[in-house]
This record gives structure tokens, C-alpha cells and sequence, in this order.
């Protein structure tokens, strides 16, 4: 692609999302916007990020990751404990916020870099396996973690509040194992989503067709032959993954914000979680960043535009991900497409003429 | 005798891990997809058991005969439906729909039977085994786990040096292509492994849902990872692997549950996995794969 493509490109994904806000906004001034969907807002948000920063793991690394939940959580705890710790000392919330997504992102990030040494030595289905329980190992260490702070400083456990040995009179427990945190000011809003997912594409949109951008793909693309021509893979692999990390932390800093009570629930962030996100990635297009914003919020607001439907809802949506994906990727069904497309196009053409 | 029950108990637990194992780690060796539908059919297969002899009051076997017919046919048809068509498609997406199948199994689970857990009634009605005089006791179902994975094992490596169907397993894992060629059906081999790994699945309800008697639509998946992560652990597409992944991960799992913590046991097991891949890439038992230029 030539320079300027890639600028129109990139000039429609960012008008996407802006356009979305800017419908959002009319719709909420005119009145046309459900509680139901108000409060869908900040997810819808917060799955394209996720998407987003999977698909560069995934489509531009070429590396399928398991345990994106894991660096979200990591993210949202660390997130939401940093503004509930600093709540006399910084009394603005909006600051509070602002220190927690940095928090959180460089975590997530650090902890990406960390796992990523080991890790990506391994491929495949191996490297799946492997992200996908380093994800429940966090997950499951947050649910036993203690954390609690007094006069004489902070306290951890992994037992139970009591075994924190704190002083009765100053002493708050801040995490309390698998019911953990609870307080943090609700100060995600949906503007703050949407900058945040804004940021994101710029960061990876800017990678992606970067030198560096070109060097992961080659990895991808042919890893001995990127070898061959000087290319350090551990360093790009590694770089691509934490960031991709540090993001979904971002992510896990916004979503803790948007509740009252923050849990290491498998709900919120187990396998299924993860796997939710690749969906997304997957039905988006591998590499496709407007193709994962789309199919995070469709995907996300479907089962909830469905809660008419009640039970049926989620079989409704089972059965759509099977049939858009045999529809998507199956020869036949490619096949198929193709011959319909050209038939209408043929078809267009004998009418013009 | 503490040690020794648990240790008893989780060679019972990795017996159950290996027989799912064994689905996981076939499936993969010859269609190379991960199925995460598979730890689902368990769940099928004991609701099958759960409706027919608890609710229609019918002996065990008949409610085993059953569970066993209902997954084998189950496994094919997805195979047939959902993953067939995207044989020659990217393995991402057969990973895709193979969830879109999980996600379809269990919201079919939640309509039929709600999401409270049910009672599961054992089955397996023979007395347990007293040992030393009463200090160590063993369940029947633990016994009867334990002989049936042993037996299934056995089984099923005669299956497939012996007969030709087997013979053409191995083939078409070693290169579909060239399987091809030789006058080998792909397709039905494929669907008479997807076949085996189901009713084994089914096997694996009975015995998992007679050891932890309670039963909801989502009493498989978790089982389902585990026993993923053993046929990782012993080296995916090895059934002797999957036996040794099954077994040293249920014992991992019970012993850190006994004496460490029970919250932490599953971030042990996932622990010692990843201990394990570092030093060994490819899994205990897993062929190494030299990488052609």
C-alpha cells in the first residue's frame, strides 16, 4: 500500500469511531438512548480495545494468546487499587484516573515482558496453552491476595483479612481475596472509553506501519527468513506482546472503573473471557483493526440488544458465531460469494448498458 | 494413609483427565484443531446418565449404553456440520466454531435443565474397599475409574496397530496428503476419530459425574481445560501421553489441594505445566518437529 491508502485508511477507522461517539452523544441528547444501553457503553468501549490489542498479538504477531483476561485483570487491579489508595492524598478523581490507566497499563506491560521471555520460545497451539493458564494463575493468585494498610504501612496475606495482622484503629483492608475491591468512584464514562480506544489505534495503527510494524510482520509472515536478513526476533516479539499486554491493562483500569465492586471472578476475568476477546479478533479479520472495533461492538451489544429473547439469547448467538464463521472462512461458502458477487456485478453492468 | 488416599484419589481424578485427554489429544493428532466442544459432550453425556436413571428410574449401564450412543452420534454431527466445512480453512476459525459449539451445548444444557446443580446418583453400586483395618478406605467409583482407564487404554492402542481402520488414523496424522493418495477416506477417518474421542467423552461423564456427583451446564468445561492441558503436558497427538499428562496432573492437583490450598490448586497445576513446556516444548512424551527452510 502506498503511503497515502495507508493515511486514508487509518483517517476512516479514527472517523469511525469518532462518528459513533458523535451518533451516541445525538442519540443521548435527543433522548433515544436505554438505561440498558447507557450502560452498555463503556464495555462496548472497552471490547474494542481488547480487540484491538489482541489483534496485534494475533494478526500482526501471529502468535495466538489464551490469557488476555489475565493482563486485564492485572490491569484493573492494579488500576483500581492505585485510586483507592491515594484517596486523601489526591482528592480529584479525574487524577485518581488518570495515575490508575498508567498504573495499570505499565503493569500489564511489565508483566507482559516478564511472561513473554519465557513464553514465546514456544508456538502454536503450545503458546496457547501456556498464555491460557498463565491467565488463570493470575486470576487465581488475585483471588486468594490480601492487601490492607495502617498507620505502620502496607500489609499483604494470602490467607484471609484477619491474618493481615493490622492495627485495629487506622487499619483498611484495601483487596479482600474473591470479594476484592470495592469502592472505586465509577468515573469511567463513555467519552474517556472512546478516547482511550482513540489512543489505542494510534498506538498500534502508528506500530503497525512502522519500521518496527514491518519487522513483526515478517516475523510473522516467515520467521527464518526475517531471521536471516538480521531481524532480532525476541526483541520485536517481545515488544509486540507488551504492548498488546499493556493495553488490555488499560482496558482492565477502565473497566474497573465502571463498577462498584471489582472481583477475579472466572466471569470477569477467566478463559472464557479471553476467548470472547479472540472471537472478536478472529470474526473481525486477523490484522483488521476496523474489523475488530466491529465485531467487539456488535458482538457485545448483540446478546444484550437479544435480552428481549430471554433464555434463547445465548443460543441465538452461538448459533450466529457458527454460521459466520463456516460463512466467512469456508472454501464452498468463499466459492459461493464470489460467483453471487460477480453474477450481481455482471448483472449491474447489462442494465447500464 | 492420608497421603496415600489422596494420592489414591487423584490417580482416580488424572484417570478420568487422561480418558478426556485422549479425545483432545486424537482429535488434534489427526484434524489438527483444538475442540473445545469436547469438554462439553462430557456435560452431554451426563445429563443423558442424570435423565435416564435418576429420572426414568432405569438401570446404570442402560443410562451408560446411552450416553455413549448419544455423544458418539453428537461428535459426528458437529464434525459433520461444524467443523467439516472448514477443513481446508485457516485453524483459527475451526477454533472459533468448535466455541460457537461449546457456547451452543451449554445454553442447550441451561434451556432442557436450568442451571441448578442436579444430583447425580453414582454409577457405580459396588461396595468400597477397606484397607489396614479400616484406616484406608477406597471409593468403588475410584477403583472402577482407575480399571477403566486401564482398559480403555489398552483397548484402544490394539485398535489402532491391529485393525485397518486404526492403521489409517496414523496415517492420515502423518500426512493427510499423502493418505489422500494412497486410497485412504480423510473424511470418515476423521469422523470415526471424532467418533472414538466422544463416546470415550461420555465414558469420562459418568465416571467425573460419579466422583463429584453435581452436575450443571457448565460441569464440563473446566474438566475440559484440564484435561486439554494434560495432553499438552504428556505431548499432544501421544496416547500413552495422554495417560501420564492425565495421571501426574490429577495427583498435582488432589496433593495441592490436600496440603496446600485448595483456591491455589489450579494455579499449581497450570504452574507446573508451564514449568514443564519450558523445558520440554513439545511435552513429555511429544515428538520433536524439525523445521524445514
Amino acid at each position: 500500500m502506498t503511503k497515502n491508502k495507508v493515511r486514508i485508511q487509518n483517517a476512516v477507522t479514527y472517523g469511525m469511531v469518532v462518528l459513533f461517539w458523535v451518533v451516541i452523544q445525538v442519540m443521548d441528547k435527543t433522548g433515544h438512548l436505554t438505561s440498558l444501553f447507557k450502560g452498555l457503553l463503556v464495555p462496548l468501549c472497552m471490547y474494542a480495545i481488547l480487540a484491538v490489542s489482541l489483534n496485534l498479538t494475533v494478526g500482526i504477531l501471529g502468535e495466538l494468546s489464551l490469557g488476555h483476561a489475565g493482563f486485564m485483570c492485572l490491569g484493573a487491579f492494579s488500576g483500581a487499587f492505585l485510586t483507592n489508595c491515594l484517596e486523601t492524598a489526591v482528592p480529584s478523581v479525574g487524577l485518581r484516573f488518570f495515575m490508575a490507566l498508567i498504573l495499570g497499563a505499565v503493569v500489564a506491560g511489565v508483566f507482559g515482558l516478564l511472561i513473554g521471555i519465557p513464553v514465546l520460545r514456544l508456538k502454536g497451539d503450545y503458546l496457547a496453552i501456556v498464555t491460557l493458564a498463565f491467565g488463570e494463575i493470575i486470576k487465581n493468585l488475585i483471588n486468594v491476595l490480601y492487601v490492607g494498610r495502617d498507620a505502620a504501612g502496607f500489609h499483604f496475606s494470602m490467607k484471609d483479612t484477619t491474618s493481615l495482622g493490622m492495627d485495629k484503629e487506622t487499619g483498611v483492608v484495601l483487596i479482600k481475596g474473591a470479594q476484592g475491591i470495592t469502592g472505586t468512584p465509577r468515573a469511567a464514562t463513555f467519552t474517556i472509553g472512546i478516547l482511550l480506544l482513540l489512543l489505542t489505534l494510534f498506538i498500534v495503527l502508528n506500530l503497525i506501519h512502522s519500521r518496527t510494524g514491518r519487522a513483526i510482520m515478517s516475523i510473522r509472515d516467515n520467521r527464518i527468513a526475517a531471521e536471516s536478513i538480521g531481524i532480532n526476533i525476541t526483541k520485536y516479539k517481545l515488544m509486540a506482546f507488551s504492548i498488546s499486554a499493556a493495553l488490555a491493562g488499560m482496558a482492565g483500569v477502565l473497566y474497573a472503573h465502571s463498577l462498584s465492586t471489582l472481583q477475579a471472578s472466572s466471569n470477569n476475568f477467566g478463559y472464557n473471557k479471553s476467548i470472547l476477546i479472540l472471537v472478536f479478533v478472529v470474526l473481525g479479520g486477523l490484522g483488521n483493526m476496523r474489523g475488530s472495533i466491529i465485531a467487539a461492538m456488535l458482538l457485545t451489544a448483540l446478546p444484550e440488544l437479544l435480552r428481549g429473547l430471554n433464555d434463547y439469547r445465548m443460543l441465538i448467538y452461538a448459533i450466529v458465531l457458527i454460521v459466520m464463521t463456516v460463512f466467512n472462512s469456508s472454501p464452498k461458502a468463499i466459492e459461493l460469494r464470489s460467483v453471487v458477487m460477480s453474477r450481481l456485478r455482471g448483472g449491474a453492468k447489462k442494465e447500464v448498458a | 494413609m492420608g497421603f496415600l488416599s489422596y494420592f489414591i484419589s487423584g490417580v482416580s481424578l488424572g484417570a478420568v483427565y487422561a480418558i478426556i485427554a485422549l479425545g483432545y489429544t486424537m482429535v488434534y493428532g489427526i484434524a489438527r484443531m483444538l475442540n473445545f466442544a469436547h469438554g462439553d459432550i462430557i456435560m452431554v453425556g451426563g445429563f443423558v446418565i442424570f435423565t435416564i436413571v435418576s429420572t426414568l428410574g432405569m438401570p446404570p449401564l442402560l443410562g451408560i449404553i446411552a450416553a455413549v450412543a448419544a455423544c458418539t452420534v453428537l461428535g459426528v454431527t458437529t464434525e459433520r456440520v461444524a467443523y467439516r466445512p472448514l477443513r481446508e480453512a485457516s485453524s483459527l476459525a475451526v477454533l472459533i466454531t468448535a466455541i460457537g459449539v461449546s457456547y451452543l451445548l451449554q445454553n442447550i444444557a441451561l434451556l432442557v435443565f436450568g442451571s441448578n446443580p442436579r444430583q447425580f446418583t453414582s454409577v457405580v453400586t459396588l461396595p468400597n474397599l477397606v484397607l489396614a483395618g479400616g484406616a484406608l478406605t477406597i471409593s468403588s467409583t475410584t477403583i472402577v475409574t482407575i480399571i477403566s482407564c486401564i482398559i480403555i487404554m489398552i483397548a484402544l492402542t490394539a485398535f489402532i496397530n491391529k485393525t485397518k481402520i486404526g492403521q489409517a488414523m496414523l496415517a492420515v496424522s502423518e500426512d493427510r496428503g499423502a493418505a489422500s493418495l494412497m486410497g485412504i477416506d480423510v473424511n470418515k477417518t476423521i469422523a470415526v476419530t471424532f467418533a472414538i474421542g466422544s463416546a470415550l467423552a461420555a465414558i469420562a461423564g459418568a465416571l467425573l459425574c460419579s466422583a463429584y456427583p453435581s452436575l450443571t451446564p457448565y460441569t464440563g468445561s473446566m474438566p475440559g481445560i484440564k484435561a486439554f492441558t494434560a495432553a499438552v503436558f504428556g505431548g499432544i497427538g501421544s496416547i500413552p501421553g495422554a495417560l501420564i499428562g492425565g495421571v501426574i496432573l490429577g495427583v498435582i492437583e488432589n496433593l495441592s489441594k490436600a496440603y496446600i490450598s485448595s483456591q491455589l490448586s489450579d494455579a499449581i497445576v497450570f504452574a507446573v505445566l508451564i514449568i514443564v513446556l519450558l523445558v520440554r516444548p513439545t511435552g513429555i512424551l511429544g515428538r520433536k518437529i524439525n523445521e524445514k527452510v
